[in-house]
């Protein structure tokens, strides 16, 4: 369980977040939308202590601010929209880097394959050898959510449940990969652990998160279910665009396409 | 990339994973201490003098042999003070490169380039020049030490204000820190002049060898001054190889990671003011050891710290012995100081670098 209580940001003199209440339960996806500048990946990186704010982050029943980096690593891992890498690491190395904490969850006999297992999961088998910065964007993408994976292997340890926090996970991946991340956000989910995902896909949104946190300018404009939040008025409202959001004939799963325009 | 990939097996049988280059770090570890003996034994055989350490050790275990009074002299209280302090200051040269290279993210990172060596110079200066009269205390109160401390400060000074101008919300500019090093190398050397201009007859003779570089100056007296400092910080590199790997990717990914970023960077920071204040402090500006290095051993072993800094402190050491060499014979009897020589090939190398790379810089 992640809690946030009337969380504010500024930068640089500039109010970012006017007090963001936001709850995130284990054994789901929460997904963060909101249109550009709205604040959803500053809040996503309050939640992972990079920017100072006020107000209150809990995680797993314990105060992130007093919070020891190594503690905090235990309990969550962050994938960043984007990672440029100053040095050739080999996608093994970087995803060793993954392990440095030791908190995978994974027998220590079992450490030496976990990379191999990770890159399999995002769909990169066969890439340890290969050097990071000859990878694509979406593939140098897969590999740093290995990378988060190996971090926090097991969803639940101790009886503690870990988190993914993931920014703009799919941003720039082809749609079978979108697909496959986003399944692998369910299946951490399902498995016991959390998952809070900023998204700009509402589609994506709609098919897989279980809760949505839709942000507007620095606050929060609706929270709930997908089939709750992504409504006509509701779009119309935050993303200043008037768009008619349909419902898949047979499960009901809404879905906003641009053609719907009006 | 095919290296990478086809890594051979090893003599136990066991194929290493694709990727992994551990083996491959162990066995450059290895092979580079070997040299570094091998280096360190020819540099005690070589000189102006004929002395043999054969005859030396020869000497030590039997009665029979004799070496002469001059032999011992020349070996025991000028060789070997030499050799000791060039693999000192080798290895600190280059393990500052490389922490340096690691803590800003990019690989031009360098003590000389960046003035940080300029500003250890200038506390160096402010010793040897106003020792007497107005720094007067400091030299009382610290004795030998005076001289490594003051440049330790210089040194600490620059490369905090360095980290302060260049970083930005975790993560630095090269342009920015290339450019800032320039300023603040130049800040340092006008002070730095200002000392020199007050400095009388004798202290300008002690300045102008001492700037060019040198291991000429080399007594057991001065390794116990810097020597204590250098291990010190040496010490240190090992404790920061794991939070280094993990500093390439961004400050804040990192410290998701569980690495206490802000620990690492001050620990680092003055791990590299101390190695580079206690070496220029004894032997002068002596550069492109820390950049050519690492740079080098990046090239075989991969970037990765744990084997990357205690590699690049053995081929430091070895390297700044052969340029020892080279400084000591090219023009003998005379001696060229050996700054002059790190830097002629140094200088070409940091070229060749640049042109490398030049894709990637945001130059």
């Amino acid at each position: 369980m992640i809690e946030a209580k009337n969380v504010r940001v500024s930068l640089g003199g500039r109010q970012i977040l006017y007090g963001i209440d936001f709850a995130a339960r284990a054994g789901e996806v929460t997904a963060i939308v909101g249109p550009n500048g709205s604040g959803k990946s500053t809040f996503l990186k309050a939640l992972s202590g990079d920017l100072r704010s006020t107000g209150e982050i809990v995680i797993a029943g314990r105060d992130l601010k007093i919070m020891k980096p190594w503690q905090a690593a235990g309990l969550r891992a962050v994938l960043p929209q984007q990672t440029v890498l100053s040095f050739p690491f080999t996608v093994r190395e970087i995803l060793r880097l993954g392990l440095l904490g030791g908190r995978s969850g994974v027998p220590v006999r079992d450490l030496e394959t976990l990379p191999e297992r990770a890159l399999t999961k995002v769909d990169l088998a066969g890439f340890a050898g290969r050097y990071y910065q000859e990878l694509s964007g979406g593939e140098q993408q897969r590999v740093q959510l290995a990378r988060v994976l190996c971090q926090v292997w097991q969803p639940v340890v101790d009886g503690t449940s870990r988190f993914l926090f993931l920014d703009e996970p799919v941003s720039s991946l082809d749609v079978k990969h979108q697909l496959v991340i986003m399944e692998i956000a369910r299946d951490y989910a399902r498995r016991g652990g959390g998952v809070i995902a900023v998204l700009h896909d509402l589609n994506l949104t709609a098919m897989f998160a279980d809760e949505v946190m839709m942000v507007h300018e620095g606050r929060v404009a609706a929270v709930g279910s997908p089939a709750a939040v992504l409504t006509d008025t509701t779009i119309e409202r935050v993303f200043d665009c008037r768009l008619r959001v349909g419902r898949t004939p047979r499960s009901g799963v809404p879905f906003v396409l641009p053609q719907s325009v009006a | 990339m095919a290296l990478v990939q086809n890594l051979p097996t090893t003599r136990f049988g066991r194929m290493r994973a694709a990727g992994d280059r551990s083996a491959l770090g162990r066995l450059v570890i290895a092979t580079l201490a070997l040299v570094l003996v091998f280096v360190s034994l020819f540099s005690l055989t070589t000189g102006a003098s004929d002395a043999s350490v054969a005859d030396l050790i020869r000497a030590s275990f039997s009665e029979d042999a004799v070496i002469s009074a001059r032999d011992r002299v020349i070996i025991y209280e000028i060789r070997l003070p030499r050799i000791v302090l060039g693999i000192l200051i080798g290895a600190a040269l280059a393990v500052s490169g490389a922490v340096m290279q690691g803590l800003f993210r990019n690989p031009l990172a360098d003590p000389g380039l960046v003035g940080v060596s300029a500003g250890a110079g200038l506390g160096a200066i402010s010793i040897i020049v106003l020792g007497g009269t107005a720094l007067g205390p400091v030299v009382a109160l610290f004795g030998i030490y005076a001289l490594p401390l003051a440049a330790f400060c210089g040194g600490l000074a620059t490369t905090l204000l360095l980290y302060k101008v260049a970083t930005r919300r975790g993560q630095t500019s090269v342009a920015t820190m290339l450019l800032a090093g320039i300023a603040l190398g130049a800040l340092a050397g006008a002070f730095s002049g200002v000392l020199v201009y007050m400095a009388n007859d004798n202290q300008l003779r002690d300045l102008t060898f001492w700037g060019l570089g040198s291991l000429a100056g080399a007594t057991w007296a001065k390794i116990a001054a810097a020597g204590p400092i250098i291990v010190l910080a040496l010490l240190a590199a090992p404790f920061l190889a794991k939070g280094l790997n993990a500093l390439a990717l961004g400050e804040a990914a990192a410290n998701h990671l569980g690495v206490p970023v802000q620990r690492l960077k001050n620990t680092a920071i003055v791990a590299v003011a101390a190695a580079v204040g206690a070496s220029v402090a004894v032997s002068g500006g002596i550069g492109f050891i820390g950049i050519v290095v690492p740079h080098l051993l990046r090239l075989s072993i991969g970037p990765d710290h744990r084997y990357l800094l205690p590699a690049s402190a053995l081929l430091g050491a070895s390297l700044l012995l052969l340029a020892d060499a080279v400084s000591r014979t090219i023009v003998a009897p005379a001696e060229l100081p050996i700054g002059i020589v790190t830097a002629a090939v140094g200088a070409p190398f940091f070229l060749w670098i640049l042109l490398r790379r030049r894709g990637v810089l945001d130059l």
